[in-house]
């Protein structure tokens, strides 16, 4: 297949998962948002409070969805047979280092490519096409930065 | 019912994810790399997926949810500066090491040690800003 069929393909399985969810769960398949609510519901009452969360409790269907997420590759690498992708060679410190400002910058912005990328703009939310536009100028950014104007093995 | 249907749709984002190449940091990094030798394909997810929710949430949110007493979906419509330091950080954290959210859960699937401390870090950085900046 050309070199843009599968991303697009791809593409359109998430935006299609997106829509299921919105359909069926009248939620918005934001990840990060997701991803904290279900640990969340797994945190000592006291512990979820002072990290600034309400536990939310109806049910359990986030760590469905996560569970889904990671068995969605399992099934894919599977039965395509593509290769799995090589892992990064950046040192492990490194991803730690990375992971940590995902994590805080996406709860501090309410959201991440998910949330606001393809459900808010699909919901022509002003707000996610400005943190769309900002998060991708800051990626793009922190790229040549890294790798053309520090020489980071990226 | 709940659960089965956010399993399902999370298999279905989970597929999409992988076949896109997303969960490929180096092919994430290449997308990011603008001013270098610049990867378009990753434009296509982005692409394919909001052509998808622009139209099939015209249908849905005037209706109601199936399995659901209503939507629920964020109140906020300010632009503050919360907002765009947020996504400014996040947007770093991506270029750093190539892993946006999604993926990473996904990539866990890979038993990769090195995602495995992206995912448990991005989880600490969460609870981080909890404690950090208070609610929401």
């Amino acid at each position: 297949m050309d070199a843009f069929t599968t991303p697009l393909l791809g593409g359109i399985l998430i935006g299609t998962a997106a829509s299921g969810l919105l359909w069926l769960l009248g939620r918005i398949a934001g990840i990060s948002g997701i991803v904290w609510s279900a640990l969340s519901q797994a945190l000592p009452d006291s512990a979820a409070a002072s990290c600034g969360t309400e536990k939310p409790r109806d049910g359990v269907w986030r760590w469905c969805f996560v569970a889904g997420l990671i068995g969605g590759p399992v099934l894919y690498h599977s039965i395509s047979g593509a290769p799995v992708p090589a892992p990064s060679n950046l040192a492990w410190p490194w991803a730690v280092a990375a992971g940590l400002i995902v994590g805080f910058g996406t709860r501090l912005g309410s959201g991440c490519t998910s949330g606001h990328g393809v459900c808010g703009l699909g919901r022509l939310s002003l707000r996610s096409l400005a943190a769309t536009c900002t998060f991708m100028a800051t990626g793009i950014a922190t790229v040549a930065l890294l790798r053309h104007g520090m020489g980071v093995g990226l | 019912m709940k659960n089965i249907a956010a399993l399902l749709c999370g298999l279905l984002f989970g597929i999409g994810l992988a076949l896109s190449g997303m969960t490929d940091t180096a092919k994430v990094i290449g997308f990011l790399d603008l001013f270098g030798h610049w990867d378009p394909d990753l434009a296509f997810v982005m692409g394919g997926a909001v052509a998808v929710t622009l139209i099939s949430f015209r249908f849905i949110l005037p209706g109601r949810p199936l399995l659901a007493e209503g939507f629920s979906l964020p109140g906020k419509t300010a632009l503050d500066a919360r907002l765009l330091t947020g996504a400014a950080l996040f947007g770093v954290g991506w270029g750093m090491y190539g892993y946006c959210p999604g993926p990473a859960l996904s990539a866990l699937a890979y038993l990769d040690v090195k995602a495995v401390s992206f995912v448990l870090a991005m989880l600490a950085g969460m609870s981080l800003a909890g404690l950090v900046a208070g609610k929401r």
